[in-house]
């Protein structure tokens, strides 16, 4: 994503709901730099104490994976069922597994 | 990373239908049909103006609130205007257009808001009737687009809705609490109903038969339901909330049918709202002109900041 003329810089904003919880995705907004981002952050994504920690980071500094859900990417993952605990037949008899 | 060039645009397009198909939603790098994100950029920012816009008729009484308690209410109600504009616009600047040229959209008239905050607010039981009937109508269109097809309107809708029912419930408060009044009282409020009802009902768009966009959007899951449907299930909900507050809606042809069990109801005059759409609502011109005085003004606040930035970069 480029800057346009104009606008001040696009943030991506990240809030931790509560302690013990991951920060998550929330939105994003315009800043002139990382401090005003932290401050609007507040402003608009928590008015209802909706996190205990904000984190911004610019949009441009965000390298993501292809948008395509078939991404070969995934491919190493998508033919290993034995990963997943339901892949074993274990006798409905055997406790705690 | 980009999808490979000899994708060709039918198998793209056959992915996106799938999707679609799936009720799953379209996310900002998917590939979708230029039409799509046309829509769906009109949509958002229409949607995203009226919060904007919608901060004014309320804003206006701000300074006159008659107590510290409805001062601080209504403050944080038109901050949460604010929040909801700013969301949406965020979402809309996923499809690739600007805030920039969202404002300059706005501003030149290039592209609409609702035509509900081209109505004046004449006292202050219109912060009252707006919350209720106007913030009424508002939550009945937007529960549904919380499952709109694109991704990030959706999750905007739903932070959206979360906060917009303290919004109704703070008017319709504010109303009942005015009815418990003077006769003077009980009188502004049956007045403000008067004025806001059919402008209320009217926010659901034209009716069905005269909506050339809604098919579409439908049929891209864009829009769930379809004005008439919508209307319909406004003044259903409506009706015994009135009866509670002690005021009537001003439709003598509102009346329960029992065969559809739905109410029945007149028609808004769609003469009066094609006009305010058109831009000559009683208050078209000076919402417009309050919005671009704010953003000129503001312009060498923006650009201070981007100059006090630039010297903390290289400091």
């Amino acid at each position: 994503m480029t800057d346009i003329q104009g606008d001040w810089p696009l943030y991506e904003v990240f809030v931790r709901g509560k302690r013990g919880l991951n920060h998550v995705h929330v939105g994003s907004l315009h800043a002139a730099d990382d401090e005003m981002a932290v401050r609007h952050a507040r402003d608009v994504y928590t008015r209802r104490n909706e996190g205990v920690s904000i984190w911004v980071v610019r949009s441009d500094a965000i390298t993501a994976s292809s948008p395509d859900e078939k991404d070969p990417l995934f491919a190493p993952s998508g033919d290993k069922v034995y990963r997943h605990p339901t892949f074993y037949d274990i006798p409905s008899d055997v406790p705690h597994m | 990373m980009t999808l490979a060039p000899e994708a060709d645009e039918s198998e793209l397009r056959a992915v996106f239908e799938a999707t679609i198909e799936r009720h799953d939603r379209i996310e900002p790098r998917d590939w979708m049909p230029e039409a799509y994100r046309k829509t769906v950029i009109r949509q958002v920012a229409q949607h995203a103006h009226s919060e904007i816009i919608g901060m004014q008729p309320e804003g206006n009484w701000i300074t006159r609130a008659p107590s510290l308690r409805r001062k601080a209410i209504l403050l944080a109600k038109v901050q949460d205007e604010a929040g909801h504009g700013l969301y949406l616009y965020s979402a809309c600047e996923t499809l690739g257009v600007s805030r920039l040229e969202l404002t300059e959209m706005l501003i030149n008239g290039k592209q609409k808001y609702s035509s509900i905050f081209n109505y004046p607010t004449l006292s202050y039981a219109d912060v009252g009737t707006i919350g209720w009937l106007v913030d009424g109508a508002a939550i009945c269109n937007q529960v549904p687009l919380c499952r709109t097809s694109y991704g990030p309107y959706g999750r905007s809708m739903i932070r959206i809705c979360k906060e917009e029912s303290f919004h109704q419930r703070q008017g319709y408060e504010l109303l009942a609490t005015m009815m418990r009044g003077t006769d003077e009282q009980r009188e502004m409020v049956q007045e403000s109903v008067n004025r806001f009802w059919w402008p209320a009902l009217m926010m659901f768009g034209p009716p069905d038969d005269d909506s050339p966009n809604t098919a579409q959007s439908m049929a891209w899951g864009i829009k769930r339901n379809t004005n008439d449907d919508l209307r319909q299930r406004m003044v259903d909900m409506t009706v015994p909330q009135a009866k509670a507050l002690g005021v009537t809606l001003p439709d003598p042809e509102l009346r329960w049918n029992e065969e559809r069990q739905s109410h029945d109801f007149g028609s808004p005059d769609w003469d009066e709202f094609k006009d305010v759409i058109t831009g000559n609502g009683p208050c078209n011109t000076q919402r417009i002109a309050h919005r671009r005085r704010a953003h000129e003004d503001g312009a060498w606040v923006r650009e201070a900041a981007m100059a006090f930035a630039a010297r903390g970069a290289e400091a």
